[in-house]
């Protein structure tokens, strides 16, 4: 066990699994030198017939990828920015996730395309989305998106283990700031299980990945004035532990959803929406979300700052439910 | 002097030929080499006193710098007049500065000020001035591509005179957007330039590896138009071109494709610490392809600028620079209530008409 980075972590994950089956390559630009150093050393150790730096060519790697796993082959791509998926969006959603249904059964397609989302960084609007709940969409598509570096790599093992298209998303941000213990050894997470990240009985937390980090921020300033909020990281979107979260809504009454994608249509709609259907008996107070007002996110970093949720956003989220 | 790939009818500039003919100024006056130089020396300084700024944390983002290719941004947009545009790269400032963008308000954008062209709200990728005909700087590697088609495209259904010229690097050539863009241009012979800035390299990757090809121009072959290739440090190379493909566009006959052959001096982006090349390649680039050196050479060989002259222009450029930078820091930071507006036209953030 050693405390590691996230990237650390998920260079390791990516290491074992290529290690342990000969089927597992990597594709993706800048791949070799590794832009966030999470293939760093992977070419060295695994040549270039297994790790395989392409042409800024998004929609052939998201196609190629889905013709290797077609004869046999588990591709792990990469697509540096989230945003670059845009130019691969017919491979990932009229290919990949549709195949296996269209083709009657026949296909089996163990993909990952691994990517990277989050704000933070004044990267401007372009380099900066959140984009999960586009994927969450399209049937076929699994979500996965890790928010410990002890997560992210037992859930890219079991990304990679996966017979089906699964969109990975890492968070910038988190990369070389999020660090604690990750076994060497090698350890799998299954899908559609929950982390409670801290227990209480006085309102529900559901937050997407780094907002995890928010929502234990403003779970300590709440506990201060005698407020225990619960806060559940759901960690795969699809599948979704709704278990795990109802069950946590039934007890506290009280639910805040805090994501860094828009709030207009983003995942904590969904995840409004089966609140409502599955506890809404339970409830005291309408379910709220704390989420990006619907901006595009803005260079200027006091601007950028203000588009994405803060403690302090979660807190008065809280009270306001409180009253 | 111009290399003809694409021998198309039409093709661009005489063939290029074993020893290199006398300087040509083409139609340029001496004030328009003057202001040439002056160009191309106004986007050297600012972009070094970008990287000085960055180094010192007194501007932010993700910020990839011009210096080394300033011929191809001056040459070109030199062969441009009132009513045409261009399309962009993340590699903006040398385009925006050639096509008249003040360095005031570049620097404050950088800063994320109020007083930036886009506000603060767009930062050094996205630097757009409709009024100078600059449709913006681009994230996204070969988004500029349909993007000044399109712009083509109106200029056609217009029936006006003007161009579009697209600004592109050896990377972008290997997107889907090249493909589609050009052979949509090329069926239409719309009023559009294609221009690739083939700098040896698409962030970390050398355009060998990239390229099965050697020349970028090459593939105007396959759209059936003008592939032409120049050296990017000789801007007159890159003028004469140009003018020629600006011609052609105007009178009807079509997009060209011309490559820049050009080399970044600086890192991919600032604090790239380049492990894909070697000191020595970067010296060597320094020492012989300097486009402001290579052109101040010339202007003295023209005698239409001394070297005294020169140092006056340095001068000059010097304090626009630390006009341009003073600008910037004094300028204020945008006001919270400025997070969402600008989302739509005629509406609030909503979309509800206002
Ligand atoms: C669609 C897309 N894919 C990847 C990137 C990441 N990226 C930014 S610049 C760059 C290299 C571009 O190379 P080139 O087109 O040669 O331009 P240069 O940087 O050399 O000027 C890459 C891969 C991006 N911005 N957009
Ligand atoms: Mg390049």
């Amino acid at each position: 066990m050693a405390v590691v980075t996230m990237s650390q972590a998920l260079n390791m994950a990516l290491t074992e699994e290529m290690a342990r089956d000969e089927r597992v390559f990597l594709i993706g630009e800048d791949i070799k030198d590794s832009t966030y150093g999470i293939t760093k050393g992977l070419w060295d150790t695994f040549g270039p017939k297994r790790v395989i730096g392409t042409p800024i060519s998004e929609a052939a790697i998201a196609g190629a990828v889905l013709g290797a796993a077609s004869v046999g082959l588990r591709p792990v791509a990469e697509f540096m920015y989230m945003t670059f998926m845009m130019c691969a969006m017919d491979q990932v959603v009229n290919q990949a996730a549709k195949s296996k249904y269209m083709f009657g059964g026949k296909a089996v397609l163990p993909i990952v395309y691994r990517t990277m989302a989050g704000a933070g960084r004044a990267n401007a609007a372009q380099h900066t989305q959140s984009l999960e709940a586009w994927f969450a969409h399209v049937p076929g598509l699994k979500i996965v998106m890790p928010t410990t570096a002890y997560d992210a790599k037992g859930l890219l093992k079991t990304s990679i283990r996966d017979d089906n298209p699964v969109i990975f998303i890492e968070n910038k941000v988190q990369y070389a700031t999020t660090r604690d213990e990750v076994p060497t050894t090698d350890y799998t997470i299954p899908f559609g299980q929950a982390a409670i990240r801290r227990t209480g009985k006085d309102v529900t937390i559901v937050a997407l990945q780094r907002m995890n980090e928010i929502a234990l921020e403003a779970a300590e300033e709440l506990s201060a004035s005698g407020i225990e909020a619960e806060v559940i990281d759901p960690r795969t979107l699809v599948p979704l532990d709704l278990e795990s979260i109802v069950g946590s809504v039934r007890k506290t009454h009280r639910v805040v959803i805090v994501h860094e994608a828009h709030e207009r249509v983003g995942f904590g709609a969904e995840l409004v929406a089966q609140i409502v259907q599955h506890a809404f008996d339970y409830l005291d107070a309408p379910p709220v979300r704390v989420a990006n007002p619907n901006v595009p996110t803005p260079f200027n970093r006091t601007l950028e700052q203000l588009s994405i949720p803060s403690a302090a956003q979660v807190v008065q989220a809280v009270r306001g439910l409180m009253r | 002097m111009a290399t003809i790939v694409s021998p198309i009818e039409h093709a661009v500039g005489p063939a290029h030929g074993s020893s290199p003919t006398a300087l040509d100024r083409h139609d340029l006056s001496d004030s328009d080499l003057i202001d040439m130089y002056r160009t191309m020396l106004r986007i050297r300084r600012f972009e070094e006193r970008v990287k000085e700024l960055f180094l010192e944390a007194r501007l932010y983002g993700s910020v990839h710098l011009y210096i080394g290719e300033e011929a191809v941004a001056t040459g070109a947009c030199k062969a441009l007049g009132e009513g045409d545009v261009i399309s962009s790269t993340h590699r903006g400032h040398g385009h925006c500065i050639a096509m008249g963008l003040e360095s005031g308000p570049m620097m404050a954008e950088l800063m994320g000020k109020v007083t930036g062209y886009n506000h603060g709200k767009g930062g050094s990728m996205h630097i757009a001035s409709m009024d100078h005909g600059m449709l913006g700087a681009n994230g996204i590697v070969g988004a500029g591509i349909p993007i000044s088609t399109g712009a083509a495209l109106g200029f056609w259904i217009q029936e006006k005179a003007n161009v579009a010229v697209c600004f592109f690097g050896d990377g972008a050539s290997n997107q889907g957007a090249f493909h589609e863009g050009i052979n949509f241009a090329a069926g239409l012979k719309l009023p559009v330039i294609f221009i690739c800035e083939n700098n040896g390299y698409a962030q970390f990757q050398s355009v060998k590896q990239d390229l099965p090809i050697e020349h970028v121009a090459t593939r105007a072959i396959s759209y059936g138009i003008p592939g032409v290739i120049v050296q990017g440090e000789d801007i007159l190379d890159v003028y004469g071109a140009v003018k020629e493909a600006v011609r052609r566009a105007r009178a009807g006959d079509g997009p060209t494709l011309i490559e820049a052959k050009t080399y970044r001096f600086e890192g991919h982006f600032l604090g790239d610490p380049e492990p894909y090349r070697t000191r020595e390649e970067v010296a060597a680039a320094r020492a012989t392809r300097d486009p402001l050196k290579i052109f101040g050479a010339q202007l003295q060989e023209m005698g239409v600028a001394s070297a005294d002259d020169l140092k006056r222009i340095h001068a000059q450029i010097d304090e626009e620079m630390d006009r341009a930078v003073a600008f910037g820091e004094s300028s204020p930071e945008p006001a919270g209530s400025v997070l969402l507006t600008d989302i739509f036209t005629g509406a609030d953030e909503h979309g509800r008409i206002v």
